[in-house]
């Protein structure tokens, strides 16, 4: 819940379209909630985003295009195993799949 | 895609925590804003 109210003060401070969101969430169904969070409001309509449509850029770090932007040493310290540890195909198709109902989309 | 970007990093406990994401992001050109290791919901 703190999150949800630090996400939507940093979406009014600099604007949605300067925002994006990276994130970690271990299985599809997570990150398809977090996703949709930030892009369609709180599904659960319990937190500060509840009907908050804010449409932020949101995208998994595992995604490949995410992924080839940040250096490879920082990759394996950072990232690691979890890379292949976690089902990153899935996760991509989760998140990509709440980008595609956003506003605007 | 990242670089000169705002940067929300919302890591979980059991997959990728908020500051992994978070020095990725900063490596690659990124200005991290808000850093989480959470149950988001």
């Amino acid at each position: 819940m703190q999150s949800q109210e630090a996400i939507r003060r940093l979406a009014e401070q600099h604007g949605r379209g300067k925002v994006l969101v990276l994130l970690g969430a271990p299985d599809p169904e997570s990150a398809e909630i977090a996703a949709e969070t930030v892009v369609l409001g709180d599904p659960s309509y319990a937190g500060p985003l509840a009907g908050a449509q804010l449409g932020l850029a949101v995208y998994h770090v595992l995604e490949s295009a995410v992924r080839a932007e940040i250096p490879a040493a920082v990759w394996e310290a950072q990232i690691g195993v979890m890379a292949d540890v976690l089902n990153a195909e899935a996760l991509s198709q989760a998140v990509a799949s709440v980008r595609q109902r956003g506003p605007g989309a | 895609m990242l670089n000169d970007k705002v940067i929300i990093s919302l890591g979980e406990r059991d997959g990728i925590s908020g500051p992994a994401i978070a020095a990725c992001a900063t490596a690659a050109g990124g200005s991290v804003a808000f850093i989480a290791t959470e149950c988001f919901v």
